[in-house]
């Protein structure tokens, strides 16, 4: 990094565009862009070590941060208790008796001989295994969600200092992965691939049809902050004094705070995590990494176990994009399953890797800055720019399909930067080295 | 106990709906396999690929329409497919030329196909939306049902009816002629045959002299007729929304791995295990119970197995079992 007077610039560039963007239009929305600028940077950081590292494609991206997402909800807010005492048990014993029965049945065809006893006895200990489970867990789950439903239905968590949900929501993520990982690596890059497609997409569906879980999609908004809040600042007459002997406007002014603390903390994060990345990566377990990732064949030769390496490789980076899908959430200060979308969450990220320079943890951390800017600017400079061709334009068919058409701006120009780098530019604007 | 009856639910609300519907993906399937078996890529592009080709034959149905053709009880979209058809052909031939065609050139690893194929898809969607925008379309016409349950009824003098679509029985007529032309192409014709020399062994079929540009094109024409063709007839039966074909990709990709990647056969009939999985999974079977069951015992609870909120996980947990216990799939294809 400090030798590499390239990388500088394109830092110095991008920060170039937030500045101006916030002499544009207003500090407040610029800290704003900024913020998720550093979770996006988190999110590529995961992906890059899995990808820039190892050479997996994980284009689940998203069912990982949804699962950081829901650590948030269930470390941070507080145990609903009515709930507990109506089914929360019942609800626990249902699901640990659906893992015993995934764990008996894995058993079972581990322990048993081959042949068609076992296939019988490892079908029956499923079937068995999932009346039961549905007999325990469904009352339960009933009665749970009957308990207000409109204020809470659901068990709620812990009521944890929300700041502890961002190593959970790694953790959940990581977990996850692992599950994964177990099946599908080792096969071929496709079934990766496709399996991580298949996780995320259930991963959503429980979030949004879960309710006693994380309230599904009725959402749970009153996530604590590791931060004051704005309303808090405001009645201390501290603040608003020290605001008004500045010259700034007290409710912008305690806006710009608040913001000012998330991304101190974001940062923080980022900080400590490249650190890490970067000494692990040019350690003698990076350089194996990227030994394994240009030549399997090769490095399996010399005795490098391969999928256990992936293995490794891919639940830390799946943790690494929990950890910045907590970091979201806690932002958001609320959990709204309907938000996930692949295109936003999964392959916007993988832009950010692809164009930043795919190895490269600088060149990640460019890529999610440099994206998410592009990410939520170029809307507003689609309306101006079809507005100007659609101008000259009658009222009629084609003028609003044109400024219709500016919503879905976005996908086109991230599909052709994604298209456009790959072709011309493979190595990123950060180059691995 | 009344086993017509419960023989009639189970015919209408499971086998009929899950035959479509397997025929859908069977069709998006068969396109999957065959760009693998020659392309040796996932093309995560081939859902909104559907989507796209169901996008212009929207366009072309709208026109005759507008033009005062009508296919009879059939639906227009029927006449508008090979319009479609031949739109999107050319499309997905300049992409190849455009994209493509270069990673060929450089003999680029399968994962980088498998991004670049991904910000097809991206492009593909935007194109779509920006066209025809995000709504709802249903764009069937003609008559809706060859057999519907009050004629059934009628009929038989039975208390369950049986409705058969028009899509429905569309579906599967279309599907049946598409296969057969398909396996008549490959196992007849020479450019068939040296499209399955080409897929089998690449540099075999380039030393006998196969032109292995003219089998991409080839591949790509026909795999863009199986995907508008799959799209259209998605869209007749349930109806055109942009990101519903996104949504799509997963049981078609399961479809095609529980088949075995890259066997045209296999794609057809991993298309069947999963759309009957899902169906008979997400389905309620407690009518069916009920006729089936004597007198008495009928089911409190609906006997539905998981909400159909859940019907990904279906073809998730079959694409889970197929990878762990046979990752070539049910016919061999290739895992490596």
């Amino acid at each position: 990094m400090t030798a590499n007077p390239r990388a500088l610039l394109l830092f110095a560039a991008v920060a170039a565009l937030f500045v101006a963007t916030g002499f544009m239009t207003s500090w407040n929305v610029t800290l704003t862009i900024v913020n998720m600028g550093l979770i996006s940077a988190i999110m590529a950081l995961g992906v890059n070590m899995q990808w820039g590292y190892a050479g997996l494609f994980n284009i689940g991206v998203m069912g990982f941060v949804a699962l950081g997402g829901l650590a948030c909800v269930l470390v941070a807010l507080p145990p609903v208790r009515e709930a507990w005492a109506a089914g929360g048990l019942r609800v626990v014993l249902g699901l640990a008796l659906g893992a015993a029965t995934v764990i008996a049945a894995i058993l079972a065809w581990a322990r048993l001989p081959a042949g068609r006893m076992r296939a019988l006895a490892v079908a029956a200990i499923l079937i068995v295994g999932f009346f039961v489970f549905r007999a325990v867990f469904d009352p339960g789950v009933a009665a749970v969600e009957a308990v207000n439903p409109a204020g809470t239905g659901y068990l709620g968590g812990l009521g944890l200092p929300i700041l502890l949900a961002w190593p959970a929501g790694g953790l959940v993520a990581a977990g996850a992965a692992y599950l994964i990982g177990k099946t599908a690596l080792g096969l071929r890059s496709d079934y990766l691939a496709i399996a991580t497609l298949g996780i995320s997409e259930i991963v959503i569906a429980i979030l949004k049809n879960e309710d006693w879980l994380a309230r599904g999609v009725k959402n749970v908004t009153n996530i604590p902050r590791p931060v004051p809040y704005e309303i808090n600042l405001l009645q201390d007459t501290g603040f608003v004094g020290w605001a008004m002997r500045n010259g700034w406007e007290p409710a912008t002014a305690a806006s710009v705070v608040v913001k000012l603390c998330y991304a101190g903390l974001f940062l923080a994060v980022l900080a400590i995590l490249i650190l890490l990345m970067e000494r692990a990566l040019n350690s003698p377990w990076g350089r194996m990494m990227r030994a394994i990732r240009d030549n399997e064949v090769a490095a399996e030769a010399m005795g490098k176990d391969v999928t256990a390496r992936h293995l490794q490789i891919f639940v830390l980076g799946s943790a690494v994009i929990g950890i910045a899908g907590a970091m979201m959430t806690t932002l958001d200060g609320q959990l709204t399953p309907g938000t996930y979308q692949p295109l936003r969450f999964t392959f916007l990220v993988w832009v950010m890797v692809i164009v930043g320079g795919s190895g490269n943890n600088w060149g990640a951390v460019l890529g999610g800055f440099l994206i998410w800017w592009l990410w939520v600017m170029v809307e507003p400079i689609g309306l101006w720019a079809m507005n100007l061709i659609a101008s000259g334009l009658d009222d009629g068919f084609l003028r609003t399909r044109l400024i219709d058409a500016a919503a879905h701006m976005r996908l086109l120009v991230m599909g052709l930067v994604l298209l456009f780098v790959l072709r011309f530019s493979p190595r990123g604007l950060i180059p691995e080295r | 106990m009344d086993l017509g009856n419960a023989l009639v639910v189970f015919l209408n609300f499971v086998f009929v709906p899950g035959l479509a519907y397997g025929a859908q993906l069977a069709l998006g399937a068969l396109g999957v396999t065959l760009v693998f078996g020659v392309l040796r890529f996932s093309n995560f592009a081939h859902g909104d690929t559907m989507a796209f080709g169901t996008m212009v034959t929207i366009f072309a149905t709208w026109w005759l329409q507008g033009m005062g053709v009508s296919f009879g009880p059939l639906p227009t979209a029927l006449i508008a497919l090979p319009f479609g058809i031949a739109v999107t052909a050319a499309v997905v031939l300049a992409t190849d030329r455009g994209v493509y065609r270069f990673y060929r050139r450089v003999r680029a690893a399968p994962v980088i196909f498998l991004i670049v194929s991904a910000g097809v898809m991206f492009v593909m969607n935007a194109l779509v939306r920006f066209f025809i925008g995000v709504e709802d379309i249903a764009f069937a016409d003609g008559g809706r049902f060859v057999v519907s349950a009050r004629e059934w009824r009628e009929l038989t003098g039975m208390q369950e009816g049986l409705a058969i679509r028009t899509t429905q029985a569309l579906t599967l007529g279309v599907a049946i002629v598409a296969v057969a032309l398909l396996f008549w192409f490959l196992n007849r014709t020479r450019t068939g045959k040296s499209m399955r020399a080409y897929a089998d062994n690449e540099d075999l079929a380039l030393l006998s002299g196969i032109n292995p540009e003219r089998v991409v094109a080839v591949t790509w024409i026909i795999t863009a007729a199986l995907a508008t063709t799959a799209g259209v007839l998605y869209g007749l039966d349930k109806s055109f929304k942009a990101f519903t074909y996104f949504q799509l990709l997963l049981p078609i990709f399961a479809a095609a791995v529980v088949g075995g990647l890259g066997n045209p056969l296999g794609a057809i009939a991993g298309g069947f295990v999963i759309a009957f999985s899902e169906v008979a999974v997400t389905y309620a079977w407690r009518r069916v119970a009920a006729y089936a069951l004597p007198e008495g015992w009928a089911p409190e609870g609906l006997m539905q197995l998981l909400s159909t909120d859940y019907k990904f996980a279906v073809s998730f947990a079959i694409l889970i079992v197929v990878l762990l216990f046979k990752p070539t799939g049910l016919f061999k294809g290739k895992s490596t």
